[in-house]
């Protein structure tokens, strides 16, 4: 299982790929917005995309939107971990074709709970 | 000409109406005297007290413009953002506006923030390993130990148990060590939000400062548009930014607001009733 996590401070993918190696999910790798995610997800074999949506230059729907209309990639779990908290955005997001949205400040459990639905929902 | 002379004009800017009342009479003093020119005949004489009407109506302009050019001129100077307020007059900053200051302000809470952050997933990062070798250290120990104690061990197998339990004690005592060094290390490193705190007090009172300048100056301008006759339709107000639905608004302040979620329970409420 290779995770893309995609925001733009540092410290918030920091302690995503902590808590997802907790999880178990060691092999993860990080880029600071959507225009560099979306090439490494283009190249680089994920299973599964993190992403924030208020980023510089690509923004996370951007990206999830970007996802979803490329052939090779739209079937990719992707789960959204942001501050934007608006319904409209949630909902826009959910649109867009989004797989789980967690909204900051959360918890361990939270992103696991998510995690683990999505990967269920996928299984199943 | 005094206060006795009450003119019906609003109470908003009471500095003025005394200077407007007297230049209201002297206006109403021409305007008698022209009516009087009139039913007299004396064309002359109207001709004459046109003039003088004019004249005070054009003084009275002048003087306006006047006084309102120097008020938008005082609220410019103002306004310039140019140094002198963070500082106390600090040459050296002279040539930064504050603007530019407060940019910086804010650029170093976030480094601060940022450096805060990282020292201590720093140290939690390499204290869980310790806690993690601590535990499986003692629970394999642990194991032996039962068997000790149910005297199922032969004499090698209890020489071993022997050394390993020497050597889990100095273990131990130097990852407690470790430890607390490390949580010390990541309690220190929280010093940031005094420093922080500070910094963003500083930008608020900042931008308080600057409201302010622009009322002062949203304020001139108007009695400058009132004078000059310039008409804003209430039909058309200025434009304002639609918030796109997909714009990033950053983390919400106030989530009692309505169109905000106010946590994680909302948002799987939210989308369950979208068919999630």
């Amino acid at each position: 299982m290779k995770i893309l996590i995609v925001d733009d401070f540092s410290t918030m993918r920091r302690i995503i790929k902590n808590l997802l190696r907790d999880l178990g999910f060691t092999n993860t790798a990080e880029a600071d917005d959507g225009s560099t995610a979306l090439p490494l997800l283009q190249n680089g074999n994920f299973d599964f995309l993190v992403t924030d949506w208020n980023m510089p230059g690509m923004t996370g729907i951007e990206l999830l939107k970007a996802v979803r209309a490329d052939d090779r990639l739209k079937d990719m779990p992707i789960l959204m971990v942001t501050a934007e908290a608006k319904r409209e955005q949630i909902v826009e997001a959910a649109q867009a074709g989004v797989n789980g949205y967690v909204v900051k400040p959360f918890t361990a459990a939270v992103l696991k709970e998510k995690i683990e639905k999505i990967f269920e929902r996928l299984g199943s | 000409m005094t206060e006795t002379d009450h003119s019906d004009m609003s109470s908003s800017d009471q500095p003025e109406s005394a200077a407007q009342s007297s230049d209201w009479s002297e206006l109403k003093d021409r305007a008698r005297n022209l009516v009087d020119q009139l039913e007299s005949g004396d064309s002359s004489g109207v001709h004459s007290a046109i003039e003088e009407l004019n004249e005070a109506r054009d003084r009275n302009i002048y003087l306006e413009v006047g006084k309102l050019t120097r008020g938008l001129h005082e609220a410019i100077v103002n306004f310039d953002l140019t140094g002198s307020m963070t500082t106390g007059g600090d040459d050296s900053d002279k040539n930064e506006s504050q603007m530019t200051n407060a940019q910086d302000r804010l650029d170093y809470v976030i480094n601060l923030t940022q450096t805060a952050a990282d020292k201590t997933m720093d140290m939690v990062e390499e204290g869980i390993p310790i806690a993690t070798e601590l535990r499986e250290r003692s629970q394999s120990l642990k194991v032996d130990w039962e068997r000790l104690q149910r005297r199922e061990m032969d004499p090698d197998e209890f020489r071993d148990l022997y050394k390993r339990i020497d050597q889990f004690l100095v273990f131990s005592g130097d990852s407690s060590s470790e430890l607390s060094e490390k949580l010390n290390t990541i309690l220190l490193a929280q010093d940031f939000q005094d420093l922080t705190g500070q910094v963003i007090k500083r930008v608020i009172n900042l931008v308080q400062d600057v409201e302010e300048r622009l009322v002062e100056l949203m304020r001139v301008a108007g009695q400058v548009e009132e004078l000059t006759g310039i008409v804003h339709s209430k039909d058309n107000p200025p434009m304002r930014k639609e918030a796109s639905p997909i714009a990033a608004e950053g983390p919400q302040i106030d989530t009692d607001k309505e169109d905000v979620v106010s946590g994680q329970d909302d948002v799987d409420d939210l989308l369950s009733s979208l068919g999630f």
